[in-house]
């Protein structure tokens, strides 16, 4: 599905804060899988996804998305791919405050131009499924995390996306939630998508959910089971 | 097509939503934009038809209008003058003009008194006047009422209003106030055989800049003063060159200007985070600069369509009340300005141009650099 | 249903854009109303043989500017401060802006 070949990232290149990301990642991930990156934090684990995600291009290396091999696709193919194919959960979020948690979710699809009816519907089954129905027109700034982070979710599919992938999802979240939130991962594998996660925490890591750890350090892969 | 108008409505959606959020700075930003439309609006149609009613008005004002110097100041004409004036070849028609000025200290307002030409059909028998509307509505009079007015010889003079000209004659008659001959001279202490000056028409009007040549020569203590003279003083009032208008209109392109450069200058935190969000979660550059157009040109349109529509009430539908205390100066009496519309739209495509355009682009500017960089950036937080 | 933003606020242009439109169509009614009026106002105008517009009444200057002489309007230095705002919103009258006879020809009238 996504075949990752000696890819390096760097930052800041010829200038005296010169760093690199990724060091040479060579990684083939098949569909339907659930992989989790583990390391601690500065080994390029949140990198990786971007590069993966075709949020940002490497420096070298090649990617290959379902055979093709995406790594100079102009900016708005990119998009036009990041968009069909993947559905980001970030971290932090970063959901538009001041919108409702429903135009929250349709965000994505904006660009798109379909036909408004459909889509609200379909982020209405999302929010359903998510149990988040009765907050559909709340603020998100008014969500609690949890709330806040099955809309983040929610978001990430409206496109209905091939892979999801997840910053560090359980950092902001309790024992309890962390629960929920894998058992949603489940789901999603079960519905046939490809999850990509990143995580330090072993609770994640160690679940059943997560079929295959790939373990990073300064860039570099180190582990993969 | 389907597609592109519903992608145009989707940015609208967020972009009205985005407006909302700062729902007092932006409510402020349109009300004075509208304030400022409404009043560069105001002026350019009270202006156009003001100057179109004078143009066409005062074309029947009379064709030559002698005056005679004394000292350089306009005097008294005699009437033999009259004579000297028929003897030259073209004059058709000739007659002297008495009109004056008096103060009324009761409104401390000016008014101008005349006696109609022969032949007018208004009832100025001795004792009786016909005055202007809004010397009416100044002094609070009616037909049948006698009014009072002290001459400067001291003595008092009483009339009987006999007829109150037309509303629709307050621009030229205001102030008016039409009086018999004797009654004209006994009131002004007037020397009997003067005139303030002379009217005059000609048989064939292209023969008049030769008559009045001739007149200068003839009557070389006098001066002529034409109609096109007097069209062409009223061409130019409210010229966007004349002091107050000046002042106004460049007034009015600082205002945009500032309110561009300010949008232009760069985005807040905020702004650059959500544009970061929006390409993150698959919006492309051009949908960024596409929304962010929206958001100017909402506003701008608004501010464009409120302040025209409120311009055209004002001037049109409530005399434009809002100018009096400008164009009122140290007058009293002040004409209701009943105007008949004129309605350039090539003045109109202008002022929109100047409003719309260059806030919608302005909000465009900054965005460009921060919807062109990359999104990963938004992964880091 | 929600309403969406979109759909209101092209209502509220379409509201905004017949009020804008309908400006036109009320000059044009207007128009046909007053003219008439402005017609009788310059037939007056003719017979009453005036010269002037009724707009400032302040001075005689201002009141009648198309026959003030060439000492009495804008009696201080013609760019000085104006008394009156009318002083700055209408120009002198375009024959006392002309120059007269130029001083190094020959006169029509023998000196």
């Amino acid at each position: 599905m996504i075949e990752l070949s000696d890819i390096r990232k760097g930052f800041n290149q010829g200038r005296h804060n010169e760093f690199w990301a990724l060091n040479g990642i060579c990684l083939t991930v098949p569909a339907r899988q659930v992989v989790a990156f583990f390391g601690p934090s500065g080994s390029g684990k949140t990198t990786l996804l971007t590069v993966v995600g075709c949020l940002a291009r490497p420096t070298s290396g090649r990617v290959r998305l379902k055979e093709q091999d995406i790594s100079g696709y102009p900016e708005r193919f990119l998009t036009a791919i990041r968009r069909r194919t993947f559905g980001f959960i970030f971290q932090q979020f970063n959901l538009i405050r001041g919108l409702s948690a429903i135009d929250n979710i349709m965000l994505p699809a904006y660009p798109l131009g379909g036909e408004w009816r459909a889509l609200r519907h379909r982020a209405e089954s999302l929010l359903d499924s998510l149990r988040l129905g009765h907050r559909s027109a709340a603020r998100v700034e008014w969500l609690s995390g949890g709330e806040q982070q099955r809309v983040a979710i929610a978001r990430a599919l409206i496109n209905d996306p091939e892979v999801v992938i997840a910053d560090e999802p359980t950092a902001n979240l309790d024992t309890a939630l962390s629960k929920e939130f894998l058992d949603i991962l489940e789901a999603l594998a079960g519905q046939g998508r490809t999850v990509l996660l990143t995580s330090h925490d072993p609770f994640v890591v160690e679940s059943s959910v997560v079929q295959r750890v790939v373990t990073l350090r300064d860039g570099r892969i180190v582990g993969d089971n | 097509m389907r597609t592109w108008i519903e992608k145009q409505k989707y940015l609208i959606d967020f972009t009205v939503s985005s407006l909302a959020r700062r729902k007092v700075k932006n409510l402020g930003l349109l009300a004075i934009y509208t304030l400022i439309v409404f009043l560069l609006a105001s002026v350019m149609l009270f202006t156009d038809s003001l100057r179109r009613e004078a143009a066409l008005v005062l074309a029947h004002s009379p064709e030559v209008i002698v005056q005679r110097m004394v000292a350089g100041r306009h005097d008294l004409i005699p009437g033999s003058y009259l004579d000297k004036i028929g003897s030259v070849r073209g004059v058709q028609k000739k007659e002297g003009r008495l009109w004056g000025y008096y103060y009324d200290p009761a409104l401390k307002a000016n008014y101008t008194f005349m006696v109609p030409p022969t032949g007018m059909a208004v009832d100025v028998a001795p004792g009786r006047i016909v005055v202007g509307p809004a010397l009416a509505r100044g002094v609070g009079l009616a037909v049948h009422d006698r009014v009072w007015f002290h001459a400067y010889t001291g003595k008092l003079f009483s009339f009987v209003v006999t007829e109150i000209l037309p509303g629709e004659s307050e621009l030229v008659a205001a102030d008016l106030v039409l009086m018999s001959e004797p009654d004209f001279r006994a009131f002004f202490d007037y020397p009997s055989g003067q005139y303030t000056d002379i009217a005059l028409s000609v048989a064939n009007p292209q023969e008049l800049h030769t008559i009045a040549a001739k007149l200068a020569i003839r009557l070389p203590d006098s001066r002529t003063i034409l109609r096109e003279e007097i069209l062409r003083t009223y061409e130019s009032i409210f010229n966007w060159r004349e002091g107050i208008v000046l002042a106004l209109l460049s007034g009015a392109i600082f205002a945009f200007a500032i309110f561009a450069l300010e949008k232009a200058a760069g985005l807040s935190a905020d702004e650059k985070r959500e544009i970061g969000i929006l390409k993150a979660i698959g919006w492309e550059t051009g949908d960024v600069i596409k929304m962010k157009f929206w958001e100017g040109a909402l506003i701008s349109l608004t501010a464009f369509l409120l302040g025209y529509v409120a311009a055209y009430l004002h001037v049109f539908r409530s005399s434009s009340g809002l100018f009096e205390p400008v164009l009122k100066g140290w007058s009293t009496l002040y004409p209701r300005f009943q105007l008949v519309p004129v309605v350039d739209g090539f003045q109109i495509a202008t002022l929109f141009f100047f409003t719309v355009f260059p806030y919608a682009i302005a909000t465009i500017v900054p965005i460009w650099r921060a919807a062109v960089t990359d999104p990963d950036s938004v992964m880091r937080g | 249903m929600t309403a969406r933003n979109s759909t209101r606020t092209l209502a509220f242009f379409f509201l905004l854009g017949t009020l804008f439109l309908s400006t036109f169509a009320d000059a044009a009614w207007l128009r046909e109303k007053r003219t008439p009026g402005l017609v009788r106002v310059g037939s007056l105008t003719g017979q009453l043989q005036l010269t002037d517009l009724c707009l400032f009444t302040e001075a005689r200057y201002t009141r009648h500017p198309s026959q003030a002489d060439l000492h009495s309007a804008f009696q201080d230095h013609p760019d000085a401060f104006e008394h009156f705002p009318s002083g700055s919103l209408l120009p002198p009258p375009p024959s006392l802006a002309t120059p007269h006879a130029n001083l190094d020809r020959k006169t029509e009238v023998p000196d």
